[in-house]
């Protein structure tokens, strides 16, 4: 059963949505730690600011079954947006401590490198550049592009986990894979195709 | 390459898709949900849904309606229309749209934008500014969907949302709406480079060379257009239509 995580924090109609047009099948929108124990995938979207995330999966008591399903029983989770960042040991956002599973950091656009024309948040569409050769690439049509809207991006300590990136500006981390824990910055569920076919990818072949 | 959304703002009046010129002469175009499907179709960057006639009627948003349009919107989605307080705020973010737009509702009570920034993100937040020109010259804000003048000026306005935690503001120039004349080049200079925050251009689009002068002269980070996209042409017949990626690519993001 793929559940997406419900902690309080963002659109996840959407991501049901975009699941069932993809032809993925049912996902079950919950908070409820028992049905996040009996999930087989887990998505953990997410909208807003780094600490309130953080406070909304703590008070959500989620934490411990996470840590359990995502680094004992290596479940695939994708994390979406927030839900990306969140995978990182923490945020120049906040002061929140994040979940940790990856060696990385979420760090704030530098202002200093994007120019005059351009802003924060990076809002819009980006083409990607797929770093990896993984499943969850898989036949993703050329020039693929995806919605963004962060003020914040991913950084990895070490480059085998970079899987995607992106420009603003400058070019950044806009996706991690670390075995069964990925990371996306943008939003697969608001970028047609191209979103649908990652989606469909994380289901089909993420065991 | 640097890409630009382009937005298709879709007003609504009693429930259906209508288009205005000026703001006024609403005309009849069709079902909004069905629009939706189409533009889907056509991958539009976003869409913005306004309910013109929310606040007309003191009421707030139709969620039944918003959550039936954003079952087809598998892009970005905004929504305006009737909002009040942070309850509505959240009801819409949970039921499909990325970002609400508050028009009326910023000027009675700017403290709703920061309440929103705080709990769910200033990319969350869009302010609507309606503008025109009074016979001094001058830029001067409108309210209630172009009705009613304030005394406040775009420039001072739009510094006074950012502050107050606004993501984007979208600045339409009320005498272009649906005129094809192109956008008010003036006005979005004036206020792109007031803020720090995207400013998106709305009013008097007719040809993809208008959205290529919003961006180049007057900085503006995002277009939108409603006639463009819902005639097939200035004679206003009913035609749901977005240009091909390959023509925003040649004529449009490779020409800034």
């Amino acid at each position: 059963m793929v559940v997406i995580v419900d902690y309080k924090a963002g659109n996840l109609i959407s991501i049901q949505k975009m699941l069932k047009k993809a032809g993925v099948g049912e996902a079950l929108i919950s908070g409820n730690p028992r049905d996040i124990e009996k999930a087989t995938k887990l998505i953990l979207p997410g909208v807003g600011h780094f600490d309130y995330g953080m406070i909304q999966l703590q008070e959500s008591g989620l934490i411990e079954v996470l840590n359990k399903k995502v680094l004992e029983e290596k479940i695939p989770i994708l994390g979406i947006c927030l839900g990306a960042q969140l995978l990182t040991r923490g945020s120049e956002e906040g002061s929140q401590k994040g979940l940790g599973w990856i060696d990385a950091d979420t760090v704030k656009f530098d202002k200093s490198k994007l120019g005059q024309k351009l802003k924060i948040p990076h809002m819009g569409w980006s083409e990607v550049r797929f770093n990896k050769e993984v499943p969850l690439f898989k036949d993703m049509p050329l020039e693929s592009r995806f919605y963004f809207v962060h003020s914040y991006h991913l950084v990895c300590d070490r480059l085998e986990d970079v899987a995607v990136t992106s420009k603003h500006g400058y070019k950044f981390t806009a996706g991690l894979i670390k075995d069964n824990i990925l990371g996306m910055q943008f939003h697969p569920e608001k970028s047609h195709k191209f979103g649908m076919q990652l989606l469909q990818n994380f289901i089909k072949y993420y065991k | 390459m640097r890409r630009i959304r382009v937005i298709p703002v879709l007003l609504i009046q009693n429930g259906g898709l209508v288009k205005s010129i000026k703001f006024k002469n609403h005309n009849y175009i069709g079902d909004p949900i069905n629009a939706v499907k189409i533009f889907n179709e056509k991958e539009v960057d976003e869409i913005a849904i306004m309910d013109i006639s929310a606040t007309k009627e003191k009421r707030g948003p139709n969620l039944t309606q918003i959550k039936d349009i954003a079952g087809e919107a598998f892009m970005p989605l905004s929504y305006g229309g009737g909002i009040t307080n942070l309850e509505e705020v959240k009801d819409l973010l949970y039921n499909g749209a990325e970002k609400v737009i508050l028009n009326s509702c910023a000027l009675d009570r700017m403290a709703l934008i920061s309440e929103i920034s705080k709990q769910f993100g200033s990319q969350s937040v869009v302010v609507s500014i309606d503008v025109k020109k009074d016979w001094l010259g001058g830029y001067k804000v409108y309210r209630n969907n172009g009705s009613k003048k304030t005394s406040l000026s775009p420039v001072n306005f739009a510094r006074q949302v950012e502050a107050a935690g606004a993501g984007e503001i979208v600045l339409t120039a009320i005498d272009r709406d649906g005129t094809y004349k192109g956008y008010d080049i003036e006005l979005i200079n004036q206020v792109a480079n007031a803020v720090g925050i995207p400013v998106i251009a709305c009013g008097g689009a007719g040809e993809i060379a208008d959205f290529r002068k919003a961006v180049k002269e007057g900085h503006a980070s995002a277009v939108a257009a409603g006639s463009m996209f819902v005639y097939a042409s200035e004679q206003r017949g009913v035609m749901i239509n977005y240009p091909k990626q390959d023509r925003l690519i040649n004529e449009f993001f490779t020409k800034i």
